[in-house]
């Protein structure tokens, strides 16, 4: 099982109930893995006409209260920002899983995370953000699903699994398990038909005087509530660390063998992982910056999370930037060599 | 006293939104009476467009989602996969439907997706400012076609019904006019059979077209208006069940 | 990545029809049976259709970080294309195991280098199966290497190979052993 289709059948053990999708490299094992699984489990697969119209079948499958998801690489995605936003304005949950390649425009089909910006500034119209996961091993990947439905029922919000083309082709051994499930709250907005009820009504227009005002506001005091709540991140090694590496994904994968590899050369280096790239783990980095070390960042990217950690860091000690864009993968010797120029000779106070 | 007409439950007691002689609240009656008479209020789902009807929840008490600019029938996909017992019905303008989402309709019509589409043609964008639609006919001034829409310029009036006719996922489709008592029994006959084809889980697509009086855009009054699409709007869209 | 324990990391490449994926995943598959860590990261997309296919499997007894193989320990070449990109890759000290039925020259590599040139094509052929000689490489491979046994490869093929190729099962399977046995009798 490769990553796309072990993060497929975790999204069905999750309770995925609808899946809609177009095809896109590098993420077709999904849409052919669920157009097999999804009938088999008397669930719903539907191959739309475009990515447009697939967001929009999330988005009216979500409406009726049923957990849902679709799944795109980059170009797609970037259609679906208009019903990411609707989604987000009308607070329903919903689970998109962008396996990243190579653009801007039709780019190539290599590994990427260009698309940062994009998923962790909402990437459509509007004031709104999206919970954006970023996975760095299959395991990882295959845990997130559930974690992304949950949260996304929770707190009745898109949710973005950001993974890239590695992840997606790749193959690990992994655990597939049923996790406890986070105690939920009643979908009593869906839209079940109003049978002894007054009717529901699912909507993002707020046309009077002050009511949009009023709706961000709700809006901005749920996003607050999970940047409280749902940071995710992993760090390793910054007790006495002169540099700390800060990378997510596969991009951190390649970094801890580079870390790794510097320790071993005497050099002391640890890393930050983020999971949550948002929330992002604007404490956890401000802290590791209050120890003066330097920052390296290591991004598939000319640089896009490394605002996100000048932004923690606030100045008190230099940010610098590694990356490499359009399916470049950096090497762990080509990360070692970074560590190594800024360390050696040792950093002076 | 003796009560000869009432209001049917499903359509609210409220003001409306719509300007005088606006075909629709008609068009609102028309589903909220067959909601009624067929008792499906309580698993009917109903899709707002983008356009004047966006606040057609309003108006109709039933469970209803509004949904982003020609994304109905996508939508209502969604939901009739997953909900297949439920009676969903999208409600869209020919900005809405003809324009914007034009891929929506062909594919959710050619996937035969068992979802009942009621298509509100005024040849006209009534919310935005009176613009030219697909279906503006020919001659017909706009803000966009000051001097008339030519066939050159802006291409001919668009025959959505007459394209979806095509599909064998469309099971039935009709074009009816709200034009007056006469016709407007008739389009109250179309949309309940669409309404009813859904019920009876017929395998595919129903879409009734409205022409519906824009008096507002059109610049006339209500009364010429509804002269208006009997005498103009029938030639580029001529009236009868073109399918089913 | 310790050096104290066991890390080895293996690029396989070759035509896109020769089997190379499905040999990678053959090899991933083998070590997670032992309990081993491992990754297998293909080729994808444009390039398997360009007319080359290559993969990168890790085995390790530790956690792996990156999937992706700069520097191999083994390399496993069944075309000449293959060799000229991945060679000049090969850590000092490693391992080539290469398709001499395709590759008519040796290359020049660091002395620390051991190479095997097999002729998996001949053999396969032998066997009567041309597609075999994928397992004919990797079979020489594991011999070579040792951490892995050709038997515990043999083992996984039914998992590894669709089922509707089933039939091929018993000729794979030689094709696996008459590899080692290669390697064995070139020691």
């Amino acid at each position: 099982m490769c990553g796309n289709e072990a993060l497929a059948e975790a999204a069905i053990i999750a309770g995925c109930d609808a899946y809609f999708g177009y095809p896109i490299t590098p993420q077709n094992e999904i849409t052919a893995y669920m157009s097999k699984r999804m009938p088999e489990e008397d669930r719903v697969f539907v191959q739309s006409e475009s990515e447009l119209a697939a967001i929009n079948m999330v988005f009216g499958a979500s409406a009726t209260g049923k957990r849902t998801m679709t799944t795109s690489s980059s170009p797609g995605i970037s259609l679906m920002q208009e019903g990411i936003s609707y989604l987000a304005g009308a607070e329903l949950p919903a689970v998109i899983v962008n396996v990243m390649r190579g653009g801007p425009g039709l780019g190539n089909i290599a590994p990427s995370q260009g698309d940062y910006f994009q998923a962790t500034r909402g990437g459509g119209h509007g004031d709104y953000r999206t919970i954006v996961l970023g996975p760095s091993t299959v395991q990882e990947l295959v845990d997130c699903m559930p974690l992304a439905f949950d949260l996304a029922d929770q707190y009745q919000i898109p949710v973005v699994v950001l993974a890239d083309g590695i992840l997606g082709q790749m193959m690990e051994p992994i655990v597939l398990d049923k996790k406890p499930r986070r105690e939920l709250p009643p979908k009593d907005w869906a839209l079940t038909g109003a049978k002894d009820r007054e009717q529901n009504i699912v909507r993002s227009l707020w046309l009077p005087e002050g009511a949009l005002e009023e709706h961000n506001y709700k809006l901005q005091a749920k996003y607050e509530q999970i940047q409280k709540d749902e940071v995710l991140c992993e760090q390793y090694a910054l007790d006495d660390a002169e540099i700390v590496v800060v990378a997510y994904g596969v991009a951190a994968r390649i970094v801890r063998s580079a870390v790794n590899q510097a320790r071993k050369e005497g050099i002391k280096a640890g890393w930050i992982r983020p999971i949550t790239l948002w929330p992002f783990p604007t404490e956890q980095i401000a802290k590791a910056a209050d120890e003066l070390s330097i920052f390296l960042v290591v991004e598939m990217s000319m640089g896009q999370m490394v605002e996100d950690v000048k932004l923690a860091v606030a100045g008190k000690t230099p940010v610098l930037f590694y990356g490499r864009p359009g399916g470049g993968v950096p090497t762990v010797s080509q990360v070692l060599e970074r560590i190594k120029q800024l360390t050696i000779p040792p950093k002076k106070q | 006293m003796k009560t000869i007409f009432e209001r049917t439950p499903t359509l609210k007691d409220c003001p409306t939104h719509y300007c005088p002689g606006c075909g629709h609240g008609i068009a609102h009656r028309l589903i909220a009476e067959t909601i009624d008479e067929l008792g499906i209020r309580g698993r009917t789902i109903g899709i707002a467009p983008v356009g004047c009807a966006v606040l057609a929840y309003n108006y109709l008490d039933v469970d209803m989602v509004e949904v982003a600019h020609g994304r109905a029938p996508a939508v209502a996909t969604g939901m009739k996969r997953a909900n297949p017992d439920k009676i969903i019905f999208s409600y869209q303008g020919d900005g809405d439907l003809a324009a914007i989402g034009t891929g929506e309709i062909i594919h959710a019509a050619h996937r035969g997706e068992q979802i009942t589409v009621i298509f509100i043609n005024n040849a006209v964008f009534g919310m935005t400012g009176g613009q030219m639609a697909p279906t503006t006919v020919l001659g017909q001034v706009t803000a966009t076609t000051q001097q008339g829409r030519e066939a050159a310029n802006e291409g001919y009036p668009l025959q959505v019904s007459e394209l979806l006719e095509l599909l064998p996922g469309a099971i039935y489709v009709e074009r009816c006019a709200l034009s007056g008592p006469a016709q407007i029994r008739k389009a109250k006959k179309a949309v309940k059979h669409a309404f009813q084809l859904q019920l009876d889980a017929a395998q595919g697509l129903s879409l009734v077209e409205l022409l519906s009086p824009c008096p507002t855009y059109w610049r006339m009054t209500p009364v010429k208006a509804m002269e208006w699409i009997e005498k103009e709007m029938t030639k580029a869209f001529p009236l009868g069940r073109l399918k089913g | 990545m310790t050096t104290n324990g066991f890390y080895e990391e293996i690029i396989i490449a070759g035509f896109g029809g020769q089997g190379i994926l499905l040999t990678g995943r053959l090899l991933a598959q083998t070590a997670m049976k032992q309990g081993l860590e491992v990754t297998y990261m293909p080729s994808y997309g444009a390039e398997v259709r360009g007319g080359t296919a290559n993969c990168m499997v890790i085995i390790a007894d530790e956690p792996i970080a990156s999937p992706l193989v700069d520097r191999p320990d083994s390399l496993i070449v069944m075309n000449k294309a293959s060799l000229n990109k991945f060679a000049p890759r090969l850590k000092n000290g490693g391992l080539l195991i290469m398709n001499s039925s395709l590759i008519d020259t040796k290359p020049k590599l660091d002395d620390s280098i051991e190479i095997i040139a097999v002729p998996v094509d001949e053999i396969a052929v032998e066997l009567g199966e041309k597609r075999a000689a994928n397992m004919v490489a990797i079979g020489a491979y594991l011999q070579k290497r040792g951490s892995l046994s050709p038997d515990a490869a043999a083992a996984c093929l039914a998992e590894t190979i669709a089922k509707r190729h089933h039939k091929t099962l018993p000729v794979n399977t030689e094709a696996l052993h008459r590899g080692a046995e290669f390697t064995k009798d070139n020691e």
